[in-house]
């Protein structure tokens, strides 16, 4: 894993910072705007939109006096593909295994006589 | 199609795997633990999966190799932590391709009605050595499930309640 990586596992690890992330999907805020449904201080929401910067989770720009935020896909895109890759591995073994333990059912069972029939055939 | 349900929580060191089997349990812990039913399943399809050595036991080492189109090996090898059980299968487990990070798994199979709920429990080293461990060998597989990408960059985004 990268180090870029971990740094984006490492800003995406505190519940304030994917709460500004999932606020920012629906549009650019500023501090003052990120800060209000939150029960922390303008201050603390800079530090996190710091380390959010720093991972490359969002950027920021100046409109007038304010500084926005906007958020940027492309790490997050990077962090989930990590993940899909572990989920695909695991997802395909056990689609091979149902179909596994579907066949040592199907032989240890008794088939009726007409089924064995056909299966004569 | 069982869904396969993942947890990575960002954070702590753990891999938990939560799946369904339309089996009865002894049937389920067969295909973990007898290497014919193993090579059969374990693995994508495109690797060709071989068994240097499975010992079942308590202390007993094993290693398994998944090989790719091109001949190349990615090897996976641990030790069994007591003798296995339907309720406890204990190993560690570490790729080659990451020496000296090493993961302790657990498997306890679950039946219910007939059917099999499999509960894997993963703990490595640090929150560092699971990412990196998760992601060897595993990359090639990244390009795929677009559709999936886009459901798990919202729940990753959403708040935690």
């Amino acid at each position: 894993m990268s180090d870029q990586l971990s740094v984006v596992f490492g800003a995406l690890a505190d519940p304030t910072r994917r709460a500004i992330l999932a606020r920012l999907a629906g549009g650019d805020l500023s501090v003052a705007e990120l800060a209000a449904p939150f029960a922390v201080s303008q201050p603390a929401i800079s530090r996190h939109l710091k380390v959010l910067e720093g991972a490359g989770l969002i950027s920021r720009t100046r409109r007038a006096t304010a500084r926005l935020s906007h958020l940027r896909a492309r790490p997050l895109r990077d962090a989930t593909e990590w993940l899909v890759g572990y989920r695909e591995y695991w997802e395909e073994s056990y689609l091979r295994l149902d179909a596994l333990l579907a066949s040592l059912q199907a032989t240890s069972r008794v088939l009726p006589p007409e089924r064995n029939k056909e299966q004569d055939r | 199609m069982n869904a396969t349900e993942i947890t990575v929580e960002p954070g702590v060191p753990f891999v938990d795997v939560v799946r369904e089997f339309d089996a009865p349990r002894d049937l389920v812990f067969r295909a973990h633990t007898e290497p014919e039913l193993l090579v059969q399943w374990l693995g994508p399809r495109k690797y060709q999966m071989i068994v240097d050595r499975w010992e079942p036991r308590d202390g007993g080492g094993w290693r398994y190799i998944h090989r790719d189109a091109d001949g190349n090996d990615w090897g996976f090898h641990g030790v069994f932590h007591g003798t296995p059980t339907p309720d406890d299968m204990v190993q560690t487990f570490e790729f080659e391709g990451a020496p000296g990070h090493v993961s302790l798994n657990s498997l306890r199979l679950e039946e219910r009605d007939g059917r099999t709920i499999a509960h894997v429990h993963a703990v490595f080293q640090s929150v560092e050595a699971r990412d990196a461990n998760v992601a060897g060998g595993m990359a090639d597989g990244m390009t795929e499930g677009y559709q999936r990408l886009d459901e798990l960059i919202v729940r990753l985004a959403a708040p935690v309640n």
